[in-house]
């Protein structure tokens, strides 16, 4: 009797043994079925991404050549801007969208530093850090058109009264009320990078500083700052590929005049502000080539800038 | 944790088929809805063209829905986007504020009629606090202003104009459209009508190389520098300057007279003989009491109506509907500030509409 039973119970055992033994199989059978569709599904997102990017290019280029045709390369180094002779020349655009976006970067760096050291460093955590975070936040969830309005009907006002003071041409609209509305629009994302990589620095590093005696300051700019730089950089980039871009918010404050700058407080127009003003009318195929030749310049512009930005955050982290 | 990235990849890969599945099903939704329409176009116009245009063709066609129980779908996309919508026989009928130039005609590859559905009007808006009269402008003097030429406003070309009326020494500050616009294609035909030195440096269209000022992004772009400016001129829609109480002047016309623009005088400004094919820009009219910077807008539609699969059924609705337009429906533009057709518009508009055909037969009797 007892013989049986244990027979009986080695029996099961064994059963339960076998029937968990194929379950594994199964399961592992499954497993890299499915991680095999995971990574089946990871390429075709990476590539359909690649492929979307390639056919805007080859869309820009193909629809760029009947103006390529007609303007050749003068397109990329006059300054007339002419729908009704056909003649498009994109330069005053391209100094406008460099001017606006870099002065935009120069007026928001020292701002969105601070704000990544503040909440960083000195307030990680609390009340007063997340009520800051959430304000930065904010900033950047604002549709730009709101940002258009505002300085269009309060920031432009204010530069008129400060123009009239320095005695420049009291436009209000212009290069510099653009850059100081850009400015505002792109604090956000240099400021969010950047509390996440001083945040990121390590403590040991930290404290080694402090128990060698360095002050706050000393820490900050010797440990910290020298730590986190390249993400900093980055965040600035991602900032200025913002400003590059940014259309509706400057087209209602720069003044829209195709002449090339003559100070940064005269009036001028951005290449992404030229597209969306002036394609809705354009009926000309010239016309309509030479804005979607803007398309590609900007493009193109923003892909260099960006892969200066890149090759030179590869070069800080290497000194790093 | 094996067993959580089998998890996790399970999880993304439902999401991620469950959001094709989504986006394919509001694909086929998509589509489902566009064979509606088209299976439905018995019932249901559609056109395309003029933001100008848009409120006075919502009341019309609100009106129309109610009493013909026909449905009429319009995109108010601009006046070029129309056109090539038009071209592309994507819609039943384009609208425009201005006539198809002969790249246009030659695209859309066979006759498209213009007919004239009502008239606007821009008015030189300025912003000067010091000045309680209605300034006169010269059509000399707005074509110096706008080309940067006139830069005070106690200019003695702008006094002569303005006998009696004190001109502050203000600087001027030119504000126009920064967006191409039918507004600027008005404006600039009328300067060039009137100034050689227009035509030769500018020249006309909805957009144009501005020899001075600011640009403003739409109406309220250009009005909003105006305010905000002493010393502000610019230019917008007639309807937009009533609706926003903003100061204008006079333009003296060709007949010499200074005409105060509102709908009774841009009404009177189109009432002046009409070539047959209604392509005609009324700017700088003839008409001695009429408003010279006055403008048509048409609606544009194939005059052989029986192209690509359309039945005589949707051809004859199209033309009944432009012919309720350019009738009954005129009665509704003048509480939006859109100018009623003239006589001589609106018998140029009916012959236009005879000549329509399905299959070479005339369509309407």
């Amino acid at each position: 009797m007892e013989q049986t039973m244990s027979a009986n119970g080695f029996v099961n055992l064994q059963e339960t043994t076998i029937a968990r033994k194929t379950k594994q199989v199964n399961r592992s059978n499954n497993h890299i079925k499915g991680e095999k569709i995971f990574k089946g599904l990871l390429n075709f997102a990476g590539l359909l991404l690649i492929l979307v990017v390639c056919g805007i290019l080859i869309t820009l280029v193909w629809q760029s050549l009947p103006a390529l045709r007609s303007l050749g390369l003068r397109f990329f180094w006059t300054d007339t801007w002419n729908p009704v002779t056909n003649v498009f020349g994109a330069l005053p655009f391209l100094l406008g969208t460099l001017i606006t976006s870099f002065l935009a970067l120069i007026i928001s760096i020292p701002f969105s530093i601070a704000v990544a050291i503040l909440l960083g460093e000195y307030f990680p955590k609390g009340g007063f850090s997340n009520f800051m975070r959430s304000t930065i936040d904010l900033i950047a969830a604002v549709p730009s058109v709101i940002f258009g309005f505002w300085g269009f009907f309060v920031l432009v006002p204010l530069v008129r009264i400060f123009e009239i003071k320095i005695g420049v041409s009291p436009n209000g609209l212009g290069l510099f009320s653009s850059a100081l509305v850009l400015a505002i629009m792109i604090i956000p994302y240099a400021a969010s990078l950047g509390t996440t990589m001083i945040k990121m620095v390590p403590s040991a590093l930290k404290e080694g500083a402090y128990a060698l005696g360095a002050t706050r300051w000393e820490v900050l700019r010797s440990v910290i700052l020298p730590y986190s730089k390249s993400g900093l950089f980055a965040g600035i980039l991602l900032s200025l590929g913002r400003a590059i871009g940014e259309t509706m918010a400057v087209t209602m404050v720069i003044g829209n005049s195709n002449d090339l700058p003559k100070s940064i407080f005269s009036t001028g127009n951005t290449m992404a502000s030229v597209i969306a003003n002036e394609f809705g009318a354009a009926t000309d195929h010239v016309y309509i080539s030479a804005l979607v030749e803007m398309g590609l310049f900007l493009f193109l512009v923003t892909f260099v800038i960006n892969w200066i930005g890149k090759a030179v955050i590869k070069r800080f982290s290497k000194n790093g | 944790m094996k067993k959580n990235i089998f998890k996790f990849g399970s999880l993304a890969a439902f999401a991620l088929a469950f959001s094709i599945g989504l986006t394919s099903c509001g694909g086929g939704n998509g589509s489902a809805n566009g064979s509606d329409s088209a299976s439905s176009s018995n019932e249901a116009i559609t056109g395309a063209g003029s933001s100008f245009d848009n409120p006075l063709f919502s009341k019309m066609f609100a009106v129309y829905h109610d009493s013909a129980k026909v449905e009429v779908n319009y995109q108010s996309v601009g006046s070029g986007a129309g056109i090539s919508q038009l071209t592309g026989k994507t819609v039943d009928f384009g609208a425009s504020d201005a006539p198809m130039n002969g790249k246009q005609d030659t695209a859309a590859g066979a006759t498209v009629l213009h007919i004239p559905v009502t008239a606007g009007a821009v008015v030189v808006a300025y912003n000067l606090p010091e000045v309680k009269d209605t300034l006169k402008f010269t059509p000399e003097v707005l074509a110096n202003i706008f080309l940067g030429k006139i830069t005070k406003w106690n200019d003695p070309a702008i006094a002569a104009a303005n006998p009696g009326v004190k001109l502050p020494a203000t600087a001027i500050l030119v504000a126009h459209r920064s967006d191409g616009s039918g507004t600027t294609a008005i404006f600039t035909s009328f300067l060039d009508k009137v100034s050689p030195e227009w035509h030769t440096k500018v020249g006309t269209s909805s957009s144009v190389n501005w020899p001075a000022g600011v640009g403003g992004k739409g109406n309220e772009g250009v009005a909003g520098v105006v305010k905000q400016t002493p010393g502000g001129i610019g230019y917008t829609e007639l309807a937009y300057a009533i609706q926003n109480n903003i100061a204008y002047g006079k333009v003296q016309n060709k007949a010499g007279n200074f005409i105060v623009p509102t709908i009774e005088s841009v009404t009177a400004a189109a009432n002046i003989n009409i070539p047959a094919d209604g392509k005609i820009w009324i700017s700088n009219t003839d008409a001695a009491d009429g408003y010279p910077i006055s403008g048509f807008s048409w609606v544009l539609l194939y005059q052989e109506q029986g192209y690509g699969n359309r039945s005589q059924e949707q051809a004859a609705q199209l033309v009944n509907l432009i012919n309720w337009m350019i009738h009954n429906g005129q009665q509704y533009g003048a509480a939006l500030h859109y100018a009623p057709l003239s006589a001589a518009a609106v018998s140029v508009g009916e012959a236009l509409l005879k000549s329509a055909t399905y299959k070479g037969q005339p369509i309407l009797k």
